[in-house]
């Protein structure tokens, strides 16, 4: 468990702007200190993860919460591009997508996807499923901080 | 969220030589919303013998889930997930380390064989079953199991 003060550091890669505001509310009210950074597109994910142009002084993220079906570069291929870098694979992907599609779960396994998690629709359930991510990833997780 | 109406139970393969925490995370898991079938094997020779079908586990059903304990005898944790990762059958089946152990030579290594998580064991039992409860709630109802 993270009680170490130093607050966990998540990179949210969400294109919709509806989702990533109520997971950054869901967050807010966790125990666990955290610092939720927002990436809309694939290709700014990576710049913000290989501190790149304007992000290069911020912070590594300890989690990353990735979305598939993402502008300029899909989530699959950043997903792809993480694990195949040894500065990026030890932090954990934990895939956030509406598909409920078997070749995206086999794929993203494949990939080495952390886990796979389905956006519900409705909102109280939207809520329960980040408030699972954040318990367990935030307040039981060790995270490989190196 | 996956619904306790869910046909086939989840098979999850407790790795763990502690009988008071076998113990306590098998009641735990049983407890929880989403069905399930705890399998357990108490050194790292019995979890690889279950995971391959071999002797008298002939008839064992693949686990959908792996919690591995990473100080076994008869064959430490770690080489237990190094052969699972490294075994095209077994590869695909997820993780999560649930170890005493804080080291975090243990945590980069685990995370690096591809771990999904890594969960160290709170010595309070209230704790303890909090975390299985968290391993439950984000394992069992949020994620989509490959």
């Amino acid at each position: 468990m993270s009680s170490d003060g130093v607050p966990i550091e998540i990179l949210l890669v969400e294109d919709n702007p509806g989702d990533a505001r109520l997971t950054r509310e869901a967050l807010r009210d966790a125990r666990v200190r955290n610092n939720l950074h927002v990436a809309a597109d694939g290709v700014e994910a990576l710049a913000f993860l290989r501190r790149q142009g304007k992000h290069a002084a911020v912070a590594k993220p300890d989690l990353i919460l990735l979305d598939l079906n993402l502008p300029k570069k899909d989530g699959r291929e950043v997903l792809e591009e993480i694990k195949g870098d040894d500065q990026l694979r030890h932090i954990p992907v934990v895939i956030l997508t509406t598909s409920q599609a078997e070749r995206d779960i086999i794929e993203s396994y494949r990939l080495r996807a952390n886990a796979y998690v389905t956006k519900p629709v409705d909102l109280e359930q939207f809520l329960k499923v980040v408030q699972s991510i954040e318990h367990f990833w935030l307040e039981i997780v060790k995270l490989s901080r190196i | 969220m996956r619904s306790a109406a869910t046909a086939a139970p989840i098979e999850v393969l407790l790795v763990e030589d502690n009988a008071d925490d076998a113990a306590l995370t098998i009641r735990a898991l049983e407890q929880g919303k989403v069905r399930n079938r705890v399998r357990l094997a108490v050194t790292g020779v019995e979890a690889l013998a279950i995971l391959r079908r071999e002797g008298e586990h002939l008839g064992a059903s693949r686990p959908d889930l792996i919690l591995l304990d990473l100080d076994l005898p008869a064959k430490d944790g770690r080489e237990v997930l190094a052969e699972i990762k490294a075994d095209d059958e077994l590869r695909d089946i997820p993780v999560v380390v649930v170890t005493g152990s804080q080291a975090s030579v243990d945590v980069v290594q685990a995370y690096r064989l591809h771990a999904k998580a890594y969960v160290t064991k709170p010595i309070d039992a209230k704790a303890f079953l909090e975390a299985v409860n968290s391993i439950e709630r984000f394992w069992l109802q949020v994620v989509r199991l490959p």
